[in-house]
């Protein structure tokens, strides 16, 4: 038990808890555009596996680690198209259809990715060491010996707080998922938006799909976010819809993961299945806390989550 | 869309006054609506899953034949299919009862394993030998209290942080299936696991008194019946009870409810309890039923599917009888695809995630009516 405590210990936890919290960071900052345009999607599982096949597979077919990112990128925006369509358009029930994104990314992953089980990767995102930044005791072992994508999240997180929160943009996106009918009438295109941004957060989810299938656990397997996605959509609340947050969550959340592997790895006498629970356990713990917090200083979801708009039916 | 106002909008005529089709809200879906719209989806359902078939390089008609071969063909077969439409029928309502009040319980598959996890202890531990020896009939009832004492035990979780302290039940009930399998595989790896098991995940083999009886030469069990009984019990409470009336207007509208007077936050821990105790009795059913024993990999996702399941059924338990048995005959067609083609049987999750698509945009039609409107002037003008 000795070994928990050692500095190296440590950093190589916190170290591990940046690549594997960017997984759910992406997906959590892509939930919360979505969540902010008033339509929540509770597909993030199904669109982060859509998104960890088609990066896997696109990398193997072009032998390249960024394409195939780019592609998942692309599968899961794709993904999101079908719950922006189902809900903005067709005014169906959100959480149901979120709920069906999930099963028919998962059957449709299994289905299709069969053949490309416990393939080697051509290619992955493997780690870059900094220069100089990475010498930094600690602190240049845990920030900056990551992969490129957990750097790009680096930058991710300020950019989405600074979009959502300072620029006009950001504010019609709030906007509409506050109030549609006021967004409505000061000539936004409300479902133009919602379109915009379901599909933006898929396209974030597809990234932490690929993250986990082109960097922290390179190769396929079905089911292989194993909750991630759920994870996320959590942490959206306990990020009380603000990047920032958002972030400190899924550093958490990495840390939790990470630790437990290591835990498991260095033989603590409990049971792996119940350290395996930890992740789990440890969202319906942060989500309890995070909703008597909000609930205390009154910070609500957007207004509008979950309700289509319809202009005759305001 | 620029950041800047769209004052072009402002002078346009608004499309959706002027001539031409829109939508108008139905306040009620006409029964021909409810039924004409799940069985359109299924089938546009079968047709891009061909597409998707056929893009995988397979002959999608070959592939359904067999599937339907393989599910409804032989009286054999057709009996394979009502096994697997036991635990989704019994599941599918347990869902569809807390989806009525807007309680998105997702935890089914949780509650499953739960039930299944108190039944494996109760009979392999718990029973007295008096008891065993006065055989099935004694020691059923038993059971069953302990498989929905199981379900409903792990159902309150969610329920109570719901009801009581406003937490998403939706990631609680989800993250509970992880735990509530991680749970059962450290059982059957640890301390239940069958000493003389060559080394296989499993528990012991329950003593012949906890078996449910079986139809003739077939698999198909008693569960079936639970399950029967149970969509008719439900059809009259949800109609004909204060409870059901309650739970309605709660689904309805939470606040409406409140300002009635009626206790939600105790309906819906109520909800959640009788939502999980029909899982745990699908988990005991299979169990006792099938399996015999506690294994590894128990339910191939029997809660996920019980949300289809409940809603393609409309809610109404006696949609959800049909679409259990449509339903369980695509798992064993998909699963036959398996054994005479070598092809994933993952397709028939990935047709359910279709169907539901479909029924989901197919909605539309049942909620609202297409009409035609001729131009009306600009009432603001």
């Amino acid at each position: 038990m000795s070994e928990v405590l050692t500095v190296g210990f440590l950093t190589s936890v916190l170290a591990a808890a940046i690549a594997s919290g960017a997984a759910i960071l992406y997906a959590a900052i892509g939930e919360t555009f979505a969540e902010r345009s008033g339509v929540l999607n509770l597909g993030v599982e199904g669109m982060m596996l859509i998104g960890a096949l088609s990066g896997f597979a696109v990398c193997s077919w072009t032998g390249s680690a960024p394409v195939g990112a780019a592609g998942a990128i692309v599968a899961g925006a794709l993904m999101a198209g079908i719950h922006a369509l189902l809900t903005v358009s067709f005014r169906a029930n959100q959480v149901v259809s979120g709920l069906a994104l999930t099963i028919f990314g998962q059957g449709l992953t299994a289905y299709l990715g069969a053949s490309l089980v416990g393939q080697p990767a051509p290619d992955k995102f493997s780690r870059l060491a900094i220069p100089v930044l990475s010498e930094i005791p600690w602190i240049g072992t845990i920030l900056f010996r990551q992969d490129i994508l957990a750097y790009l999240a680096y930058a991710v997180v300020p950019l989405s707080w600074w979009f959502m929160f300072r620029t006009r943009q950001g504010l019609n996106l709030r906007a509409v998922g506050e109030n549609p009918a006021t967004a409505d009438a000061m000539g936004l295109n409300v479902a133009a938006l919602r379109y915009r941004y379901v599909m933006l957060g898929g396209a974030f989810a597809g990234l932490g799909g690929a993250v986990i299938s082109l960097a922290t656990n390179p190769g396929w397997s079905e089911n292989m976010t194993a909750g991630r996605g759920w994870i996320a959509v959590a942490l959206v609340i306990f990020g009380t819809w603000n990047p920032a947050r958002v972030a400190i969550g899924a550093l958490l959340f990495g840390a939790v993961e990470a630790g437990q592997f290591r835990l498991q790895g260095i033989n603590v006498p409990v049971s792996s299945f119940f350290l395996s629970m930890l992740p789990y356990l440890f969202t319906i713990v942060v989500l309890v806390i995070a909703t008597q917090r909000s609930r205390r200083l009154r910070i609500g979801q957007p207004a509008a989550l979950g309700r289509p708009y319809v202009r005759e039916e305001r | 869309m620029s950041g800047a106002p769209a004052t072009g909008r402002l002078s346009g005529p608004d499309r959706a006054r002027g001539s031409g089709w829109r939508l108008e809200r139905v306040s009620n879906p006409s029964t021909v609506a409810q039924i004409v719209v799940p069985i359109a989806s299924i089938v546009a359902a079968l047709v891009l899953g061909g597409l998707i078939i056929f893009g995988a390089g397979e002959n999608p008609l070959t592939v359904y034949r067999e599937m339907a071969t393989g599910a409804f063909g032989s009286q054999y077969q057709l009996s394979e299919t009502i096994v697997k439409m036991t635990p989704l029928l019994l599941t599918g309502l347990g869902v569809a009862v807390a989806f009525r009040m807007q309680l998105w319980n997702i935890g089914a598959e949780g509650q499953f394993y739960l039930g299944a996890i108190f039944v494996t202890g109760v009979a392999l531990f718990g029973l007295p030998g008096a008891l065993l020896a006065a055989g099935p009939w004694a020691v059923i009832p038993v059971l069953v209290l302990a498989g929905m004492l199981g379900g409903a035990l792990w159902a309150a979780i969610p329920g109570v942080l719901r009801g009581y302290l406003g937490v998403n039940e939706t990631i609680t009930s989800l993250m509970l299936n992880y735990v509530a399998i991680l749970l059962s595989e450290w059982l059957v790896h640890g301390p239940w696991k069958n000493p003389v098991g060559y080394g296989f995940p499993g528990t012991e083999f329950f003593p012949a008194a906890p078996f449910l009886p079986t139809w003739g030469t077939t698999r198909v069990h008693l569960g079936l019946f639970f399950g029967l009984i149970a969509g008719l019990v439900l059809f009259v409470v949800l109609r004909r009870t204060r409870w059901g009336y309650e739970i309605t207007v709660t689904g309805g509208s939470e606040r409406v409810a409140r300002y009635a007077g009626m206790a939600t936050a105790r309906n819906i821990v109520i909800v959640m309890l009788v939502s999980g105790a029909l899982a745990g009795l699908a988990g005991m059913a299979e169990i006792t039923g099938i399996g015999h024993s506690l294994q590894r990999g128990l339910s191939p996702g029997y809660g996920y599917t019980a949300i289809i399941v409940a809603w393609l059924g409309r809610l109404n338990p006696f949609g959800i009888i049909v679409v259990a048995f449509l339903l369980a005959g695509l798992l064993v067609g998909g699963e036959q695809l398996q054994l005479s083609l070598g092809l994933s049987s993952a397709i028939a999750p990935m047709l359910q995630g279709t169907i539901l698509f479909f029924l989901l945009g197919g909605d539309l039609l049942t909620r609202y009516r297409i009409v035609r409107r001729a131009a009306t002037p600009e009432p603001f003008a």
